[in-house]
C-alpha cells in the first residue's frame, strides 16, 4: 500500500514537473499545446475506487492550473475524464479480453493504449480548449486546437511509455 | 451508495466550473496562482538553469539598452537621475515613476490569456497594478503579489486593453489582442481623419496610471476602413519580442495614491453620475 502510494505521488510530481516546466515552455504555435499530465488519471489501478480517480484528477488539474493560472480550468476538463474513464475501457475493450489491471503500454496491447489515449487525450483536450476560449464563434480554429493538440499529446504519450512508464 | 460517483462528480466538476466563471475568485485568489512560494520557488529554480542559454542574448539585450538610456541622459539637462543600483527616479514634469528591475521567472504566449511570473514581489516594492515594461516596449500589468513573487497579465491576454496613442497625430485608441498571433495586436478607435501610415509609432497614452506616457507598444503594420465605421482597423507590430522576455522593469507610479484618492471622491460623489 505505502510502496503503490509512494509510487503514484512521484508519478504525480514528474508529471507536473514535465507539463509546466518543459511541455508549457515550448510555445511552437497557439495550435499545439500538448497536455500529459493526465496520465496519471490514466494510469491509475483499474481497480482503484473512482473516488480516489476523481480526486486525483481533480488535484491534478488544479495543481497545473496553478503553476498556468487558468484557475479551474484544467481541474474541469480532468475531473470529467476521471469520471468517464470506466466507460471508455468498457467501451473499447473486447468483451473477452483480459484487461490488466494496470492500464499501461506494456500490460496491454499497443492498439488498446492507443485508443484509450486517444479518447481520453480528446475529451481532456476538448473540454479544456472550449471552455477557455468561452464562445463558438471561433468554433473550428478551436477544433483545429483541439485535434492538433491531441495528435501532439497522444504521440507524447505513447513515447513516454516507452522511455518512463515502463513498469 | 450505487451513485456516489456519479455525485463526487457533479461536487468536483461544480467546484472546477465555479473557479473558472467566477472571475473575482481568480482576482481575489491569494494562493492558487503561480506567485504563491512553491511554485514561484520551482520557476525559480528552472529559469536559473535554463538562462545560462541565453545569456549572450540577455548580454546584448542589456547592453543595448544601457547605451540608449545613455545617450538619452546625455541629452536631456536638469532631470536629476538617481541610481541606487535597484531604483531609478525620473521625476518628469506630470508625475513621478520609479522603476523596479525585475526577471521574468515564467512567460507563455500561445494561450488566449497569457500570464507571465516575476522574481520578486511585495518584499521588493511590487504591488498590483503596476506596469511592466522592457527597454523595447510594454509587458503587461501585475495583477498578484506575494512576498517574493509576482503574477501579471501580459499585453498577450483578452481580458484587458491598453490605452494607446498614434504618436504622430496624438490620436487616442484601444490596443487589444486577438489571441492569434504574439507579434501583432489591434488597435481600435483612431478615427478616419487621423493621418496614419504603416511604420507610424503607437506608444502608451499616459491615461492610464499604469504607464507614464510614451512607452514604445509597437508600429502600425497594416490598416484598413471598414465600410460604415467610424474608425480604422489597424493591426499593429509589437515591439516587445514576448517569446524571449527575461529582463524587465516594474513601474511604481508615486502620484498614483492621490490619483486613486481623486478618482474615488468622483466616483463616491452623486452629483457627478
Amino acid at each position: 500500500m505505502i510502496r503503490w502510494l509512494i509510487k503514484y505521488v512521484v508519478i504525480f510530481v514528474v508529471l507536473v514537473l514535465i507539463q509546466v516546466l518543459f511541455l508549457n515552455q515550448m510555445q511552437i504555435s497557439g495550435y499545439l499545446n500538448p497536455y500529459i499530465y493526465i496520465l496519471f488519471v490514466m494510469l491509475l489501478p483499474l481497480s482503484a475506487p473512482r473516488y480516489i480517480v476523481l480526486l486525483s484528477g481533480f488535484l491534478i488539474g488544479l495543481t497545473v492550473d496553478i503553476f498556468s493560472n487558468s484557475l479551474g480550468l484544467h481541474a474541469a476538463a480532468t475531473v470529467f475524464i476521471a469520471y468517464i474513464r470506466p466507460f471508455v475501457i468498457r467501451s473499447i475493450s473486447d468483451r473477452e479480453e483480459e484487461i490488466n489491471d494496470y492500464p499501461g503500454l506494456k500490460q496491454n496491447k499497443f492498439s488498446w493504449f492507443l485508443y484509450y489515449s486517444a479518447v481520453m487525450v480528446f475529451f481532456h483536450h476538448f473540454i479544456l480548449f472550449y471552455l477557455e476560449i468561452f464562445s463558438f464563434t471561433q468554433f473550428f480554429s478551436t477544433l483545429l486546437r483541439v485535434v492538433l493538440s491531441s495528435l501532439l499529446s497522444v504521440f507524447v504519450i505513447v513515447l513516454s511509455q516507452f522511455l518512463i512508464f515502463r513498469e | 451508495m450505487k451513485n456516489y460517483a456519479f455525485v463526487l462528480f457533479l461536487l468536483l466538476e461544480g467546484a472546477a466550473l465555479a473557479l473558472v466563471f467566477n472571475h473575482n475568485s481568480y482576482q481575489k485568489s491569494k494562493y492558487l496562482n503561480s506567485s504563491n512560494r512553491i511554485t514561484g520557488n520551482i520557476y525559480q529554480t528552472y529559469n536559473s538553469v535554463v538562462d545560462y542559454f541565453h545569456l549572450n542574448r540577455i548580454n546584448k539585450e542589456l547592453s543595448e539598452e544601457n547605451a540608449w538610456l545613455r545617450s538619452r541622459v546625455e541629452n536631456i539637462t536638469g532631470i536629476p537621475v538617481v541610481n541606487d543600483s535597484l531604483v531609478v527616479t525620473l521625476e518628469s514634469a506630470d508625475s513621478t515613476y520609479s522603476f523596479i528591475s525585475a526577471k521574468i521567472i515564467n512567460n507563455s504566449v500561445n494561450k488566449p490569456f497569457n500570464y507571465f511570473t516575476l522574481n520578486k514581489g511585495r518584499n521588493n516594492g511590487i504591488k498590483p497594478d503596476q506596469g511592466v515594461v522592457t527597454g523595447k516596449g510594454i509587458v503587461g500589468v501585475v495583477t498578484h503579489v506575494s512576498d517574493s513573487y509576482a503574477v501579471g497579465l501580459s499585453v498577450l491576454n483578452s481580458r484587458w486593453s491598453i490605452s494607446a496613442m498614434h504618436k504622430k497625430s496624438g490620436n487616442y485608441g484601444s490596443l487589444i489582442w486577438r489571441g492569434n498571433d504574439y507579434r501583432t495586436a489591434d488597435l481600435t478607435e483612431i478615427p478616419l481623419h487621423v493621418d496614419i501610415s504603416p511604420g507610424d509609432s503607437i506608444i502608451t497614452s499616459g491615461y492610464s496610471s499604469v504607464f507614464p506616457e510614451g512607452v514604445m507598444i509597437g508600429t502600425i503594420q497594416d490598416f484598413s476602413r471598414p465600410d460604415g465605421e467610424n474608425y480604422f482597423n489597424i493591426s499593429v507590430q509589437l515591439s516587445t519580442d514576448f517569446k524571449a522576455l527575461s529582463y524587465v522593469e516594474v513601474i511604481e507610479n508615486q502620484d498614483k495614491p492621490e490619483i486613486k484618492e481623486l478618482e474615488n471622491i468622483i466616483r463616491d460623489d452623486p452629483m457627478a453620475n
